[in-house]
């Protein structure tokens, strides 16, 4: 895929894309990015860096993770279906090809902590691993609602060694345990890394993460080719919270126009109701958490409260890349009702014994909506398995018995 | 001339600013706390605008922010409530801070025409990018009259404080040390250290250094390589545990106390 003229997806010099990105942080952050940006691509570009983190991808995450051709569940929507099985990922979810990527940024850089936010608890059961495959001190902040809804993952990063914090204000869901991770980062500039669990953030971290993500694609593209003698799918689906899963989906298929993406968000009980977290349907241009993109937010600026049964798609915004996919029209957005999801999630259960998590079911639900035909070929990034979920799962096992 | 620019050439030391958040601690405090504020003797006041994830902002400033949205305060509201304060024997130089989000939805150039129709005389906008400000705004700040604020850390390279330096025309506001606003610092020899090293540099804008001013002995340290000195979290605790009949004297006594060889 050689390209004449920059894509209109991809990031620019200053760490735009289009309208959206950049980095609007306070002062006091300036020398962190800074020194983020101008070493992540020299860094990540080391054949010695390349070296380790493909080799900590294979042999301690396990990738590369199966395309797996759904049979039960393709004759069930009518169309083909392959998963990428990235819940088989070691715990659990895509949230480690990027937390691997960033402890060896950080190691290069000389830093001795690492500080997180967590909305499901994966991203920081994924920064307290490799925190602990490392060696380096781990606190991981999450908001309280959240340490109540998704309590093995904060047993699991306790077990691992972490310092979980929890993030009392606003609606103490990942838009306060973001807050609290830049305040800590703030607080301790020199040897702290922050390690951001999605494309969302200052520049460069929309572009670096989604670097470390685009293993998805890449991977993608090689077993459907070995499977199916073609590499490029007619459709790939992935759900949305910051966005990454969906910006590793997509990444080598941003300049293939006939590779339909569609993007998932929750809607919550609705998108209307005033109890959902979808952004592109509700949000509109604005500043969060450093960057410019989509937020949901209140005629005054004021960042709106979301909702969803899914803390991970639990999120106010998106990041910059996806509100230029969005905006160009080059990615189809979805909303997805936590009904919705919990369907689709007991679906794929009893259809093809893989339990997802319940941010994943938002990317199944797409797949009755998007008019694919029997022999369209439709990618379902699975980002994560749903043992995390099984307390929510429990609670609806009646209604689907 | 703008009041800041004019403050600044008739005093040059112990200059005491004082923030506080708008529509707190309640919607209609920020006038009379303002007049408070001035009469006490107060040379310069910041106005913070209240942002729902002010992350710069210690748990004090965040508290007094969600307070204050919750009893309705809007960039508009604050606008009403200012709008004839220069009428009314409002002299006091006054600065408006906050986050960029809501000033952009506000629309820039309509919160600069507002900001110069009630008598504002400079911004601070924290998340507001140099660059940015640089390419988008200047030109606007400057046809409204409005002097414009740039923070430096002590971890802001020496070529930065410059470049910031000459894009500043209010003052350059020193945070003490790494930390969010109220953060305890101690004002130590690291600090005095990095602020005797700022002064050194030789800005052209006058300095202000604030996180963790918050008594005489703080400021009066703070103060001694500097232009004067920001107080934001102990005053927005003084307002908090203040009953509303009281805090105009309580008000009066905090500023004298900051500054007791003045007073
Ligand atoms: C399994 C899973 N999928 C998706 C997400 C959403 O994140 P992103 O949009 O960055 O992929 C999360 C976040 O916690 C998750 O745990």
């Amino acid at each position: 895929m050689t390209l004449t003229a920059p894509s209109p997806y991809r990031v620019d010099a200053a760490g735009y894309y289009g309208t959206f990105g950049g980095a609007y942080v306070p002062e006091m952050l300036y020398p962190n990015v800074e020194e983020l940006r101008d070493n992540y691509l020299r860094i990540i570009e080391e054949p010695g860096f390349q070296r380790e983190f493909t080799q900590l991808l294979t042999d301690y995450v396990g990738r590369p993770t199966p395309l797996f051709l759904a049979e039960r569940l393709s004759a069930h929507i009518g169309t083909t279906i392959y998963l990428k099985r990235e819940d088989l990922c070691h715990t659990g979810a895509h949230k480690i090809n990027n937390t691997i990527g960033q402890i060896l940024v950080a190691k290069r850089l000389g830093k001795r902590r690492i500080v997180a936010e967590t909305g499901a608890g994966q991203h920081g059961v994924a920064t307290a691993t490799v925190c602990a495959l490392m060696g380096l001190e781990c606190i991981v902040y999450m908001g309280a609602v959240d340490i109540e809804r998704q309590r093995p993952n904060v047993d699991r990063m306790r077990m691992l060694g972490a310092q979980v914090v929890p993030a009392r204000s606003g609606s103490q869901t990942l838009k306060d345990a973001t807050n609290e991770a830049m305040r800590h980062w703030i607080s301790n500039p020199t040897d702290t890394h922050y390690i951001i669990g999605s494309v969302v953030g200052p520049h460069p971290y929309p572009d670096m993460v989604s670097r470390f993500q685009s293993v998805i694609s890449a991977e993608i593209i090689r077993q459907l080719l070995h499977q199916t003698g073609r590499a490029t799918p007619d459709f790939v689906l992935a759900c949305v919270g910051g966005g990454s899963n969906a910006a590793g989906a997509f990444y080598h298929y941003l300049d293939e126009p006939s590779v339909r993406l569609i993007a998932a968000e929750a809607a919550g009980q609705g998108v209307d109701t005033g109890h959902s977290a979808a952004t592109t349907a509700l949000g509109k241009p604005g500043i969060l958490h450093g960057a410019s993109t989509i937020l949901m937010q209140t005629e005054d600026g004021q960042v709106t409260e979301p909702y969803s049964i899914s803390a991970g798609l639990d999120y106010p915004g998106i990041g910059p890349q996806h509100a230029q996919l969005f905006a160009t029209g080059r990615a189809e957005f979805m909303s997805i009702t936590d009904k919705a999801a919990l369907d689709a999630a007991f679906q794929l259960s009893r259809l093809e014994g893989i339990i997802p998590a319940l941010e994943t079911a938002h990317a199944l639900a797409c797949l009755p909506l998007i008019g694919a035909k029997k022999d369209d070929v439709v990618v379902v990034c699975l980002s994560g398995r749903g043992d995390k979920d099984l307390a929510t799962y429990t609670k609806h096992l009646e209604e689907y018995s | 001339m703008n009041r800041l620019t004019n403050l600044f050439q008739h005093k040059t030391a112990d200059v005491l600013n004082v923030y506080f958040t708008a529509g707190f601690p309640q919607l209609n405090d920020t006038v009379p706390v303002l007049r408070a504020l001035q009469e006490a003797g107060a040379d310069l006041v910041e106005i913070g605008m209240p942002y729902s994830d002010p992350v710069a902002d210690g748990e004090t400033i965040q508290r007094s922010n969600q307070q204050a949205l919750e009893n309705g305060m809007t960039v508009g509201k604050l606008f009403e409530q200012l709008q004839d304060i220069r009428q009314q024997g409002i002299t006091v130089p006054i600065l408006l801070m906050g986050y960029l989000n809501p000033v952009v939805q506000f629309g820039v150039e309509k919160f600069c025409q507002h900001c110069q129709a009630v008598g504002i005389d400079g911004v601070i906008l924290p998340d507001l990018p140099l660059e940015v400000y640089e390419r988008e705004y200047r030109p606007l700040f400057a046809e409204y009259g409005l002097k414009v604020v740039f923070l430096v850390t002590p971890q802001t390279s020496a070529a930065r404080v410059r470049q910031l330096d000459a894009l500043a025309d209010g003052f350059i506001y020193l945070v003490a040390a790494a930390g969010t606003t109220g953060a305890q610092t101690d004002m130590n020899a690291d600090v005095d250290a990095y602020l005797s090293r700022t002064k050194e540099l030789g800005l052209r804008n006058p300095t202000l250094v604030g996180f963790g001013i918050s008594d005489a002995a703080s400021f009066a340290a703070a103060s001694r390589h500097t232009t004067g000195a920001i107080i934001g979290s102990a005053f927005i605790r003084l307002l908090q545990q203040t009953p509303a009949g009281e805090r105009t004297a309580a008000i009066h006594d905090f500023v004298a106390g900051i500054r007791p060889v003045l007073a």
